[in-house]
């Protein structure tokens, strides 16, 4: 019978990624309470030195495939591993991050593992042994609890949602055979365009400082990216200001854009369309710049300051400043 | 070409969404229905393929009676023909069951190339178009910004965390569209005069030999959790506010 809990391990450019560490520790919480054992997938080459890290959060048992075929992300390479790995491991739920790469092998694995997911959760707990993963649907506008019937019982896992735990275990290195023959592939890595800015992934970041209409220019986006220098944070933006040209397309919270759970989400000149709201709704802490009183941002902001954003903002800036 | 675009119909993004007190789904009353927006994207790619190489473009919904109105705006905006798979059986549909009911259909068809979008706005799964690929053993690139078809292959570019990346790959293949990749056309009034004597195949899931009992269930639907009302920082000037914000993102949020 399929036992235990699994999770795929996202590493880039042999590191592991975040939110690798809140998965483990969302599967090690589950499996103290079912008293099972959590095993992780490693994916990569010249990963061999990093993979034990993951005993850290929790996982018993770390299968590693290192091959220069899993060097960058195909779908292909790495649905096959996985795949023929859950066949022989048969865990009872298996995780991933949805993360773009983790959403995209976490569905290619629905169809291959001929079973059912939980996109994007934002929560999971155990009922009766089987697994309730609770997702946003609607664009937020309804919760869903899922129950999967089919085998594994598959969740993704929405990054900076789930807290990382260190809670350590053995963390034992076993290698597998992923018989992925790279001659055989349809698909291939062409280029990879490395954004070298230093700028700060919106979907990883804690903090976000975000600009609309409001900001009447892309020139005046230099005073967001002030304060965002200061509280280490990244830089979004409404659709009204990605389909002016002011910031590019990555830039775009929303229902058509990013969805983005930070600590703290600083939205400036935003009014709050529903689609806006569908990306950072599940932010810890919102904050609302708007010299529109009436705003609907308002309704959902935990702290709104009512004035000109080309006033306050700078003078945010310079109290953050003075404390950190 | 051959080619396919996949649509869903959904609630307009604007929609109110109530959920049902008995937790069992929404409420559907009053809700206006509208093509799910990255299906559009596909379909735009779609088309513009055609255009170019041409061919002709097959739109494929599963969906109830009201969803052959998406598939005839897609048609109106130039697609040839559609197919409507309409069982009252897949009405709760999971994302393997929707995909197996796409891939039984568009199969008979041999496409040279088929789109969905990245994810539908309604259950917002995003697994469709890769379970897709998968059942019919063909390649995908996700959730697609730029698409380039040369011949047999293709070259499809996605935004990663932190960069771009672009897969090459062969034809046929499965590609999802995300905002970026086109600008989707309105329906023409001649287009929508036209799009009603277009052929749309209606098919049940005996029909296509696929089973509909689902292997991941809605158990239960919630409105979403309520958030504390917030503050509105009072003072009078800009500074002022700025600097009680800053205190209490410090000390009441201990968010920075
Ligand atoms: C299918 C579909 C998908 C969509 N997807 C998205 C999406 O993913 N993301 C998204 O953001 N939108 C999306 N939208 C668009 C959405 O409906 C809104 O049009 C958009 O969010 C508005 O952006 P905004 O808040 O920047 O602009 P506006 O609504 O114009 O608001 C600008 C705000 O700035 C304030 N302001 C102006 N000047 C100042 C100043 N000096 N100081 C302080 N405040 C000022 C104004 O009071 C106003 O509230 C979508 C729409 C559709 C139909």
């Amino acid at each position: 019978m399929a036992k235990g809990i699994m999770v795929v391990a996202e590493q880039r450019d042999g590191a592991f990624r975040k939110v690798s560490f809140e998965i483990a520790s969302a599967a090690r919480k589950l499996a103290d309470e079912a008293g099972e054992e959590v095993s992780a997938v490693v994916l990569g080459s010249g990963v061999e030195g990093i993979a034990g890290e993951l005993g850290k959060y929790g996982v018993d048992t770390i299968y590693l495939a290192d091959d220069p075929v899993f060097e960058k992300y195909t779908t292909e390479a790495y649905a096959a591993a996985v795949t023929k790995l859950v066949k022989e491991k048969d865990p009872a739920i298996l995780l991933l991050a949805a993360s773009v790469e983790g959403k995209d092998l976490s569905s290619r694995l629905v169809g291959s593992l001929a079973t059912g997911m939980a996109s994007d959760c934002t929560e999971l707990r155990l009922e009766g042994g089987k697994l309730i993963a609770t997702r946003p649907v609607y664009a937020g506008k309804a919760f869903a609890e899922l129950e999967i019937t089919g085998s594994p019982q598959m969740a993704s896992l929405r990054p900076n949602v789930f807290p990382v735990v260190e809670n350590a275990k053995a963390g034992a290195v076993e290698k597998f055979d992923a018989g992925v023959d790279a001659s055989a592939l349809k698909t291939k890595v062409a280029d990879i365009n490395k954004d070298t800015s230093g700028k700060v992934e919106l979907t990883e970041a804690t903090v976000i400082v975000s600009g609309g209409r409001g900001m009447k220019g892309p020139e005046n986006y230099q005073i967001l990216e002030e304060l965002a220098n200061v509280l280490g944070a990244a830089v979004g933006a409404s659709r009204a200001a990605v389909d002016a040209g002011w910031r590019p397309q990555t830039d775009q919270v929303g229902q058509t854009g990013k969805v983005v759970s930070p600590n703290l989400y600083i939205a400036c000149g935003i009014s709050g369309a529903i689609q806006h709201l569908a990306g950072m709704g599940s932010s810890k802490y919102i904050v609302a710049i708007n010299k529109d009183d009436e705003a609907p941002i308002f309704a959902k902001a935990d702290y709104g300051i009512v004035d000109d954003l080309f006033k306050v903002v700078p003078e945010i800036t310079t109290e953050v400043k003075k404390i950190l | 070409m051959n080619i396919v675009a996949c649509v869903k119909q959904v609630p307009d993004t604007e929609a109110l969404i109530k959920v049902k007190a008995d937790g069992s789904g929404i409420d559907e009353g009053g809700i206006k229905w509208v093509m799910n927006p990255y299906d559009e994207y596909g379909v735009e790619e779609a088309l513009k393929l055609k255009e170019k190489n041409g061919g002709e473009v097959t739109i494929v919904s599963v969906g109830p009676a009201r969803a052959l109105e998406t598939i005839r705006t897609a048609l109106a905006m130039g697609a040839e023909k559609g197919i409507h798979i309409s069982d009252p059986a897949l009405d709760n549909a999971d994302a393997y069951t929707t995909a197996s009911a796409l891939a039984a259909a568009i199969k008979e068809l041999s496409p040279d190339i088929i789109f969905c979008g990245m994810r539908a706005i309604d259950d917002d799964a995003g697994q469709v178009g890769s379970i897709l690929a998968e059942l019919m053993g063909l390649p995908q690139v996700t959730v697609v910004t730029k698409l380039e078809v040369e011949g047999a292959s293709a070259k499809a570019t996605k935004a990663i965390e932190g960069g771009l990346v672009t897969y090459e790959t062969s034809l046929p293949c499965v590609i999802t569209a995300a905002k970026g990749l086109n600008e989707p056309r309105y329906a023409s009034l001649p287009g929508i005069m036209k799009a009603k004597k277009k052929p749309v195949d209606v098919k049940d899931a005996a029909a296509l030999g696929i089973s509909a009992e689902p292997k991941a269930k809605v158990a239960k639907m919630t409105p979403p959790p309520e958030r504390a009302p917030g503050k509105k920082i009072a003072g009078e000037e800009p500074a002022q506010k700025a600097a009680e914000l800053v205190k209490l993102l410090r000390e009441e949020a201990k968010v920075i």
